[in-house]
């Protein structure tokens, strides 16, 4: 069983990471360049954490499977990102950002990991500005905020609808310079296919280069992870295409635990589904939550109506009237989950009964359409690019898709998993935003973890690592690990079966969808347990990967990362069926409210599950690391 | 790197010596023009004129000079990144379709080669006297001025000098109908060209900007428009017969 | 998930360039798609192709692609001779076959330039970006050592007009697009963010210089100023900064050439 030492320092909550950060051992610059780091992953948490390690002296190898270091998903962000500035002096501070925060995740998250971000929220917009971030002004020059998704201050900031583009340039430009200045070691079109353990301790990974198909090996004394969610386990998400879990998935399998794997975040503005052919949701920013409204017909005979020929009174605005205070800008599990409930009850609208209105007449009238054009006609236009329809002329149809994962590995407090000189960072770890996240905290939490955590942090590890005693790649483990994977990749090319890989990847999303989507239930958890070991072995038995290992091979990569999923969305289901409670992002039908909101049980699940691989065909092992909150009362979330 | 490295050296920097010598020539055509056009002025004017460029001695060679290093740098510059930019795509697109590009844009390399043909000629006709030798003003009887030629109100050539015919050699190269055509056509390719290039160089310098394109193209075209026209006028209105010749260098040129 | 009902379809015969690697002869090769629906999206095109070769056998088309949603980047491709085909300033991912006629011969090319190599059919190799972007392509700021964000007011015009240019996604159809294989207006675009900034003014000269020169050495060819870069790029990125670049490096030309420089300068730790 692993231990699970979340390292929480100790004393008053806003002291804990100034004083954590005094505490913790130092490496002595003159041996910094003797320790080598691997980052796996360019978004921004391992672009940051890159930069900021080799600014610091370290060593780094960074290892993307993208042709280059800028292309990362964190790039899609459209929204912004939070930081607790309180320019606005709207009363924002660190403490009520850490608030929010830690509730908004359904107080399923832990105190002292939300507090710390809360608090270096504030540098990484100097940060950002610093390095040439063109962050939206107001006339006198000053940043500009705005208020987002669920959050009552505006400490939002933004650069147009690209936050996510912008910060990762930022963070991409600083990787560069210490790419130019021989700090970092890059490595593009390569993908992490194994975690290396020597002793006890990650002291490697196992990479195919995507172009040569060649498999190649690297030591260093710690490797980091920052290699985003598992989105896309569900095949249609928001997700990049290439969005996957196979760096995350082979670390669990190497002993990493896995963490709330049932935390899956739902976004309610997407646009829905048009065919089987599909391959991608388009998120449409939260932000339009601000001047659009949701609705949906209340009778179930309009829903194929055109909307303008509803009259007022038969239209439902349903998030205005469940939650008054809040109104459409409810956090995204509730808005989601109650577009759900509309579409069960037969009120969906579009073709395919999945979708409701979002309402842009009434912004229309009050603000004129130049300015409703203003904030949001690339929005629009990215609509009308997709549906071919003008959302000024009549309202944009939305559904909620899968769009963020809060669970991931296990870390504590210095981000190190329970493998020693195992970190992880950004989405995928498991650590800040407990059930659910708000909106513009994805970005916040991927800077916060490596501009401003792990540079510390790490070296509390290494540490304790003598200099220079890391293995050489030609270690047994290595050869092992090698080989293994050049295995397992010419046995999906021998398989040569009927179906092709995204075949599978399409059924097993729907399985996920269907029965452990956004609303579960024991049976249908119980069902999906049934149907995805049965699916997973069709596929391993008739898959078909044309081609060959040594060259670039897009089946073939997808073939692996699929594999990975069937196995993740085993646990997912699994760690769904065993969380007896609704929380944020899990919600079980069987736990609800009268009024349908999350019936959480504090006195069974306040805790984290971080699931431990047992080995093949073997049930994962469910550690529990308990939720103290010594500050914060757990309260039932309230949004009405 | 030095200055002169970073000029010949750098592509944008090469594009600044074609832009900077396109300044030179542009300004030369213009006076070029300016001062032809005293053809359609007494005799006195343009043979006034000629006499007067003579006298300048050295410092006519300086803008020859100039010129022709301007001349020169233009087309090394032009070739230079001509064939860089062949070598930045050495295989072509099945098929491939252009977007904004304009027609002039796009034939600068052919319009500037005719342009460089037109100019050898021009300087073998009526500068060195390799074609047309009985029209070439050296062989035609001397002219005697009437009047006083003056530049800016300061006596440049006094009345009863006797100068070169150059007004005649004009028109009588000008009365050859193969050559005026030639003339036309190759003036009509030199506008043609500075209608990207005159636009083109304000890019190349920076100075260009969306708030002011719009003004700037329809300046360039008015611009070509009139060089184009006021070109046209010479030989057009020779062939036309329109400006005689004076009769002894009408006899002398008489074979 | 049923396709909606409203979707017509068409047929197309896709001619796409086929290579099997940097040094192999390629081809272009004729696969016919029926009945595909209007609303799918050109790269969903490509996986349907693509699952019906594989079904087949064939090794499918290598195309790259990853967010699509038209920020990433990734996808490149040439459709019928224009750098991400029909649209105006969308990438190829936002392609819809709606763009497209019953009938017609889409014509499928990689983004062809000596400095993106061919890696594979439609892949090419665009880390030249990378390189220029690290000769000079950032603001030498080391985390930890930043002013408060609100110190360095900036004109919210000049924010305006650096986020414009920041939109830039890297994606290099300004250098398929352009008949010079150039790559001005990715450089202008970064170099004229940066230099928009307060922020960017103490390596406004150097980073000039040496981008430039890092874009001629990696083989790119020069603008001839006819704009088919802008009117190609996915995120319309004006080639008014093409202007700026020129002006920029002009002026930095002349003055590093002229600017005195400290005798104790050169080689700080």
């Amino acid at each position: 069983m692993a231990k699970l030492d979340s390292k929480i320092p100790a004393g008053p909550l806003a002291d804990k990471w100034r004083r954590h950060k005094t505490e913790i051992k130092l490496v002595n610059p003159a041996n910094k360049r003797k320790y080598e780091i691997i980052v796996v992953g360019a978004g921004l948490a391992g672009a940051s954490a890159s930069a900021t390690l080799a600014e610091l002296g370290y060593k780094v190898k960074n290892f993307v499977f993208h042709d280059s270091p800028r292309r990362a998903h964190s790039i899609a962000a459209q929204g912004g990102i939070n930081a607790a500035k309180n320019y606005q002096n709207d009363g924002d501070s660190v403490h009520r950002l850490f608030y929010d925060t830690l509730k908004g995740g359904d107080y399923r998250s832990r105190e002292a990991n939300v507090h710390r971000l809360a608090e270096v929220s504030v540098n990484i917009i100097d940060q950002c500005v610093a390095q040439g971030v063109p962050f939206a002004r107001e006339y006198g020059g000053l940043l500009a905020n705005r208020s987002f998704g669920g959050a009552q201050v505006s400490r939002t900031f933004y650069a147009r609808g690209q936050t996510g583009q912008q910060l990762l340039l930022g963070a991409y430009s600083a990787l560069s310079r210490m790419i130019a200045a021989g700090g970092v070691e890059q490595h593009t079109n390569s993908e992490m296919l194994d975690l290396v353990v020597v002793d006890g301790h990650a002291k490697g990974i196992i990479v195919r280069n995507l172009i040569t198909g060649e498999i190649e090996r690297y030591a260093a004394d710690a490797v980091i992870l920052a290699t985003g969610g598992y989105g896309n386990v569900f095949n249609l998400s928001t997700y990049a295409r290439g969005s996957n879990v196979t760096a995350s998935w082979r670390a669990y399998k190497r002993g990493a635990c896995f963490a709330n794997p049932c935390y899956t975040q739902i976004h309610p503005t997407c646009i829905p589904v048009t065919g089987d052919y599909q391959s991608k949701l388009t998120l449409m920013s939260e932000s339009l939550r601000n001047d659009g409204r949701i609705w949906a017909p209340k009778n179930k005979a309009d829903r194929l109506k055109p909307p303008a020929s509803i009259p007022e009174a038969d239209r439902d605005y349903y998030l205005e009237r469940m939650y008054p205070s809040f109104g459409n800008l409810a956090p995204r599990d509730i808005a989601s989950r109650a577009a759900k409930r509309v579409c069960d009850e037969g009120r969906g609208v579009g073709e395919t009964g999945l979708g409701v209105y979002l309402d842009f007449a009434d912004a229309i009238n009050r603000l004129g359409e130049p300015v409703v054009r203003e904030r949001y006609g690339n929005l629009f236009d990215i609509y009308h690019e997709i549906t071919a329809e003008s959302a000024y002329q009549q309202p944009m149809r939305i559904f909620p898709a899968v769009h963020y994962t809060m669970g991931g590995l296990w870390v504590d407090y210095n981000l190190m998993s329970n493998v020693p000189g195992l970190f992880v960072l950004g989405e995928a770890n498991f650590s800040d935003h407990g059930a659910n996240r708000l909106g513009a905290s994805a970005l916040m939490q991927g800077l916060a973890d490596g501009y401003f955590v792990i540079p510390y942090t790490i070296g509390d590890y290494l540490a304790g690592q003598k200099p220079g005693a890391r293995p050489s790649v030609d270690a047994p483990e290595f050869k092992a690990a090698a080989e293994n994977i050049r295995a397992m990749t010419e046995r999906f090319l021998q398989i040569k079966g009927k179906e092709t890989v995204s075949h599978y990847h399409k059924r097993l999303g729907k399985i996920l969808w269907e029965h452990c989507g956004m609303a579960r239930t024991r049976a249908s958890l119980e069902q999906a347990l049934k149907l995805i070991p049965a699916l997973r072995d069709e596929f391993w038995a008739n898959v078909t990967v044309p081609g060959s290992a040594a060259t670039l091979n897009q089946s073939l990569e997808q073939a692996g990362r699929v594999a990975d999923f069937f196995e993740l969305g085993e646990l997912l289901c699994l760690d769904a069926l065993t969380r007896e409670e609704s929380c944020g992002g899990h919600f079980r039908e069987e736990y609800q409210y009268p009024d349908g909101e999350c019936k959480r049980d504090d006195e069974k699940f306040a805790h984290v599950a971080a699931w431990e691989f047992q080995g093949a065909g073997k049930p994962p092992l469910r550690n529990i690391e308990p939720l103290n909150y010594e500050f914060t009362k757990m309260s039932v979330r309230n949004y009405k | 790197m030095n200055l002169a490295g970073s000029i010949f050296g750098s592509t944008i920097g090469r594009k600044i010596i074609i832009a900077a010598t396109g300044v030179i020539l542009i300004g030369f055509v213009i006076g070029h023009l300016v001062g032809n056009l005293q053809i359609f002025e007494e005799a006195d004017r343009l043979n006034g004129y000629g006499a007067f460029l003579h006298q300048l001695g050295p410092l006519l060679w300086v803008a020859r000079i100039v010129l022709l290093g301007s001349v020169i740098l233009h087309i090394w510059a032009a070739t230079v990144l001509t064939l860089e930019n062949h070598a930045a795509r050495q295989i072509k697109y099945g098929v491939k379709h252009t977007i904004q590009a304009t027609l002039a844009s796009r034939m600068m390399r052919w319009t500037g080669v005719v342009v460089l043909a037109f100019l050898l000629y021009h300087l073998a006709h009526f500068t060195l006297g390799f074609t047309s030798v009985a029209t070439y003003k050296e062989n035609l009887p001397l002219y005697t001025m009437v009047g006083d030629y003056r530049v800016a109100g300061f006596l440049a050539v006094k009345s009863g000098t006797q100068v070169l015919d150059v007004r005649s050699m004009v028109i009588l190269g000008f009365q050859q109908p193969v050559v005026a055509l030639f003339y036309i056509v190759a003036v009509g390719l030199l506008s043609f060209h500075l209608l990207h290039g005159a636009d083109s160089l304000f890019q190349t310098f920076g100075w260009r900007s969306q708030k002011w394109a719009g003004a700037l193209r329809k300046l360039v075209i008015v611009f070509c428009a009139i060089y184009f026209l006021g070109n046209l006028a010479i030989p057009g209105a020779v062939l036309l017969g329109k400006i005689p010749v004076a009769e002894p260098a009408r006899a002398a040129a008489r074979p | 998930m049923v396709a909606e009902t409203n979707s017509n379809t068409i047929s197309i015969t896709l001619r796409v360039w086929r290579q099997a690697g940097p040094d192999a002869p390629g081809k272009f090769v004729d696969y016919p798609a029926a009945n595909l629906s209007t609303h799918m999206s050109f790269l969903e095109m490509l996986d349907v192709v693509n699952d019906g070769l594989t079904l087949k056998g064939e090794e499918p088309i290598a195309f790259a692609h990853d967010c699509r949603e038209g920020i990433c980047g990734t996808c490149s491709c040439t459709i019928n001779g224009k750098a991400h085909g029909p649209g105006h300033g969308v990438a190829t991912c936002q392609i819809y076959m709606r763009a497209f006629r019953d009938g017609e011969v889409i014509v499928v090319e990689p983004f062809r330039a000596k400095a993106f190599p061919l890696v594979k059919d439609l892949v090419v190799d665009r880390s030249a970006f990378d390189r220029i972007i690290q000769a000079g392509g950032f603001i030498s700021v080391r985390t930890g050592a930043a002013p408060d964000a609100n110190s360095i007011p900036v004109p919210k015009t000049d924010a305006d007009l650096a986020m414009d240019a920041a939109a830039c996604i890297g994606c290099g159809a300004c250098v398929a697009a352009c008949k010079n294989a150039s790559a001005m207006l990715f450089v202008a675009a970064k170099v004229s963010q940066l230099g928009l900034l307060p922020q960017g003014q103490p390596e406004r000269d150097s980073r000039v210089l040496a981008m430039v020169n890092t874009m001629d050495a990696l083989g790119f060819g020069s603008c001839t100023n006819q704009y088919e870069c802008s009117a190609a790029c996915p995120k319309t990125i004006s080639h008014d900064f093409i202007a700026r670049l020129n002006r920029d490096y002009l002026k930095a030309s002349v003055r590093s050439a002229f600017k005195p420089v400290s005798s104790a300068a050169g080689g700080s730790g």
